[in-house]
């Protein structure tokens, strides 16, 4: 067969048998959570507060809230109060634009610009188990609130960027996100459910990692499957991603802290 | 410690520089990249083995393996669709055939973009691999051959 034929042949193929490939991004109407594509045993652990382990990371963060730390000392309750309700709906809507850096940054970021410029206290590290837990605890006071993510017209070419990312070959298998979460999120990778990657319960407890972790620690599982050099925690590009899975899942409901295989 | 770690450089160095060359005719790649040909049962081991990522996408008849992939086409009858050269072009790079695939180019170290630092400059599989998972495709016939 020549080139030019099998090409065409392989178009053909495609555009008969596989309805979503190179469909570009997912259709508003055909959005699912990860947590629909869980076994029912899993959807249970989430559901329930009593058996879901995330829940841990919000009541440590719940202690967290209120102890006082740092050269000014103050807790995050001397200045935002009860987190019940001055956090309602504020993971939601982040990563969100920063005036004075005039970038967006992520929750994890804002938390410690917090503990930086108002509570006079050293950042927390990235993954650390205090981080986890406050953003778990913001997190978890807009479970069932709407993704708000990227509505503000100053975040609009940071998500472009993040498209951008998502959109790029990478690595030595030379995948894009894309390739799998957009065109192919119905199959199994494997023995597993691809999923089409909307970031909607961070942080969330992975049963693979027998503990919380953060949208960048997930994202960062993927580039290291697609044999990519994963970026640093800081580097622009990563919160530039968030913000566009979070632009991508406008709308469908925060689960913090979801459950994930 | 240092001479074995200079030793792994130098290897990976004259690795990335000695990507066998190949000709491309037609859809197909009809010469053995090592000038040799593959051994189908190693072949058999090099698709099995996880961290080579075959069975991440394809699946095929390994009764034995219980998780395989669905985004690529189940490999059994691969040899009876294509021919050996056929199947070396799939393998080194089926992007020459199809830009769009997710198919990984197995022996490529250009165009591509933020691989991880110790990988750069390496083929996914060596030259004897290909020939190998060559040898041991075309042995998948649509009628059950010795290797299933």
């Amino acid at each position: 067969m020549s080139v030019s034929r099998f090409i065409a042949a392989a178009i053909l193929a495609t555009a008969l048998i596989l309805p979503h490939a190179d469909a570009g991004e997912v259709a508003f109407s055909e959005r699912r959570s990860g947590s629909t594509f869980m076994a029912p045993e899993t959807q249970a652990m989430q559901s329930n507060d009593t058996a879901n382990p995330g829940m841990l990371g919000v009541l440590d963060g719940a202690t967290l809230w209120g102890k006082t730390i740092g050269a000014a000392e103050k807790s995050c309750a001397s200045c935002h109060n009860d987190a019940s309700t001055s956090m309602s709906g504020v993971a939601a809507r982040y990563p969100a634009f920063d005036d004075t850096l005039k970038r967006p940054v992520d929750l994890e970021q804002r938390v410690n610009l917090c503990r930086v410029d108002h509570q006079r206290a050293p950042p927390l590290a990235y993954e650390s188990r205090e981080l986890l837990a406050l953003t778990a605890l913001i997190g978890r006071q807009s479970r069932g609130l709407p993704i708000a993510g990227g509505t503000d017209p100053r975040l609009t070419p940071f998500v472009d960027k993040g498209r951008a990312t998502f959109m790029r070959r990478q690595g030595q298998l030379n995948l894009a996100c894309t390739n799998c979460h957009d065109d192919n999120w119905y199959k199994r990778l494997a023995g597993s459910a691809i999923t089409q990657a909307h970031p909607t319960g961070y942080p969330l407890y992975r049963l693979e990692w027998q503990g919380l972790g953060s949208l960048q620690r997930r994202l960062r599982n993927c580039m290291v499957g697609m044999r990519a050099q994963p970026y640093d925690a800081d580097a622009p590009e990563m919160v530039e991603l968030e913000l566009y899975l979070m632009s991508r899942a406008r709308g469908m409901p925060i689960e913090t802290p979801a459950v994930r295989p | 410690m240092l001479a074995v770690a200079a030793m792994l450089g130098l290897s990976r160095a004259a690795l990335a520089d000695a990507l066998r060359p190949y000709a491309i005719v037609d859809d197909a790649i009809p010469l053995s990249l090592t000038g040799a040909d593959g051994d189908p049962a190693r072949g058999r081991a090099v698709v099995l083995l996880r961290q080579n990522t075959c069975l991440l996408c394809h699946s095929g008849p390994f009764p034995e393996q219980r998780f395989q992939g669905d985004l690529a086409p189940n490999l059994q009858g691969t040899g009876s669709r294509w021919s050996g050269g056929q199947l070396r072009l799939r393998m080194v790079d089926a992007s020459r055939l199809n830009p769009a695939t997710i198919m990984p180019s197995y022996y490529r170290i250009d165009g591509l973009q933020r691989v991880a630092e110790p990988l750069r400059g390496r083929p996914i599989l060596s030259a004897e691999q290909i020939e190998d998972v060559v040898a041991y495709l075309a042995t998948l016939r649509d009628q059950p051959g010795k290797h299933e």
